[in-house]
């Protein structure tokens, strides 16, 4: 519809969008907190045949994630487009694809039917890669190619692993496939292809190899779109598949494969961060740090679950896992919008540049300050929160050998950190000639900041939306009752 | 036909084969219209597929779920695949460039 626009309508109309699906995604989260569990099937039919929609703790938590996240992006990108800089190449085009991305991103969020699925990341894919390209230039083109050869083969994998489910089951909503799912060999291959492709669109070591570069090419809001929110929606959908679709199926094995994976992305995300030199492409392999750190949940809740659902370390490592989530989230957009904002008034996004820039932006210096507390996890923050959890889990489960990847990818986060604070922090006798920012976004990333360090506070709030028909919960549920 | 093998399991093991030739022509081919190529053919492998999967249920007529999502995908994969095809046309307009290793 926005495309309908003429351009000059089209930034008020958007973020009036966007402030209403926020606030529906909202008020969502409210009704499943309040109500328990929402299903609801569209045009009246019932599974197997009908498509339905799903919302459960774990939906809402990450749609009011997108929510929030979303909204705050949506008011810095109407400054940030606004300015005569960043006129170039298709930028006319943000609005409609943005909302056609958010509107992707919610659907996947609230699908229960694995077609559906894959309709909406493939939306979601294409999305994202017109938003990479949107400026034009040339390393935003050849990144944003990488990625979307990346995306349609991520996929294509994980149709395959849809057919193959179809043909053993012959059903598609995600509660009839778990229930009539039982081991055997074409399932195991349709689970690997499924995993496998997510893993990609997820961008976990070793099958990164696209997202530096895609997302330290993007324009500044849409940069944070994507490390904040895109890759959490493959992460969530592979999470999704885990606990509720192959809960009974996975093995010790596969969740120990998909630790390794991600404590190696802990190590070698945070270290490339550690080497670049250009502000973007450090946060850009932070991000696939962090998403490392999302990972180390499949080896502490597969082996709780093989232990007896009752095991004591599993809502640690559950809880963790997704706080690790939202923290990166939130953490990542502001991080990503703050170096934005220096790269705008520096005209350079070396690291060196942002010399002494602490009496001069310090409102953007500290929201990059807050976010980056949040990514080392230092108390209070909600990566404090998400750490300290994971590490919990992993001594009472016995799992001690990724604690010290959790502890040395802090180590190294803080290292990237403080060099880019030190040299904010750094006095200069060279007079420094800044452009003016516009107020809004350096107001934006430092709420994002706050968010990410408050979200350390609140996290009884999103521990009730979570324990909403836990999966967990569920399984042992079905194991006693016959089913919901 | 040979004896013993149903022309859809044909179709299955054909799908397969498809599958991972394409996966490698995606990763060892540099050209880009070579890899949008593989990526093409990878759709059609998944595809094809799903369309044998319509036979499976021993039923009087082919299962229609399997052909709804077929072309569903489909419609995805030629925009996907036109997207990718115009990005590739810009970048070698503007780099001359046609593969990820040439340094503009």
């Amino acid at each position: 519809m926005c495309f309908l626009l003429p351009a000059r309508l089209r930034a008020p109309t958007g973020l009036a969008v966007a402030a209403v699906t926020a606030a529906a995604a909202v008020a969502l989260a409210w009704q499943v907190a309040v109500d328990g569990m929402i299903r609801h099937n569209l045009g009246g039919w019932d599974a197997p045949l009908g498509i339905g929609l799903y919302a459960d703790g774990l939906s809402c938590v990450f749609l009011v994630l997108t929510g929030v996240v979303g909204l705050l992006v949506s008011v810095y990108a109407r400054s940030f487009f606004s300015l005569p800089e960043e006129q170039e190449g298709a930028t006319k085009l943000f609005w409609p694809l943005w909302l056609i991305l958010w509107g992707a991103l919610n659907g996947m969020f609230l699908s229960a039917d694995l077609f559906n699925l894959y309709v909406t990341i493939e939306v979601v894919g294409l999305a994202a890669v017109a938003l990479t390209v949107l400026s034009g230039r040339p390393p935003a083109l050849v990144a944003g190619l990488r990625y979307l050869l990346a995306a349609i083969a991520g996929s294509m994998a994980y149709l395959m692993g849809v057919a193959l489910i179809y043909g053993s089951v012959s059903a598609l909503d995600l509660q009839v496939v778990a229930q009539s799912i039982e081991g055997g060999s074409s399932l195991r291959v349709a689970f690997g292809l499924m995993i496998a492709g997510l893993l990609v669109k997820t961008a976990v070591f070793p099958l990164h190899f696209w997202l530096p570069s895609a997302h330290s090419s993007a324009q500044a809001p849409v940069s944070a779109i994507l490390s904040a929110l895109v890759v959490k929606a493959s992460f969530y959908l592979i999470l999704r598949l885990w606990v509720d679709v192959f809960d009974g199926s996975v093995t010790v094995a596969a969740g120990q494969a998909l630790g390794a994976l991600g404590a190696a992305a802990v190590l070698w995300g945070s270290y490339q961060a550690l080497r670049q030199r250009r502000l973007k492409l450090m946060v850009a392999h932070s991000t696939v740090g962090q998403i490392g750190y999302m990972f180390l949940l499949f080896p502490l809740i597969t082996l709780a679950h093989q232990g007896g659902a009752d095991a004591p370390w599993l809502i640690h490592a559950w809880t963790g896992g997704i706080y690790q989530a939202l923290a990166h989230g939130l953490a990542k957009a502001a991080m990503f919008l703050a170096v934005g904002v220096f790269v705008l008034a520096v005209g350079s996004d070396d690291r060196e540049a942002t010399v002494d820039l602490v009496g001069r932006l310090p409102m953007t210096t500290f929201a990059l300050a807050l976010a980056g507390v949040s990514l080392i996890g230092l108390p209070p923050s909600g990566g404090f929160v998400a750490k300290w959890m994971l590490l919990k889990a992993t001594f009472t489960s016995g799992q001690w050998w990724w604690a010290p990847v959790i502890l040395i990818g802090s180590f190294l986060t803080a290292g990237y950190v403080f060099m880019v604070l030190r040299q904010a922090f750094a006095p200069t006798k060279t007079p420094i000639q800044l452009k003016p920012v516009p107020r809004a976004m350096e107001v934006t990333a430092l709420l994002l900041g706050a968010a990410a360090i408050l979200i350390g506070f609140r996290a009884e709030e999103v521990l009730f939306l979570l324990d909403v028909e836990a999966p967990f919960q569920e399984a042992v549920e079905a194991e006693e009752g016959g089913g919901l | 036909m040979i004896a013993g093998i149903e022309t859809h399991q044909i179709y299955a093991v054909t799908a397969g084969l498809l599958f991972c030739m394409s996966l490698g022509g995606l990763f060892l081919c540099g050209h880009f219209f070579k890899k949008i190529i593989a990526t093409k053919i990878l759709g059609t492998a998944v595809f094809l597929l799903f369309i044998s999967l319509g036979k499976r249920n021993a039923m009087e007529f082919a299962d229609p779920v399997p052909q709804a999502m077929v072309i569903t995908g489909i419609v995805v994969a030629v925009s996907a695949g036109a997207f990718a095809l115009a990005l590739a046309r810009r970048i070698w307009r503007e780099t001359g460039q046609s593969t990820f290793e040439d340094k503009p």
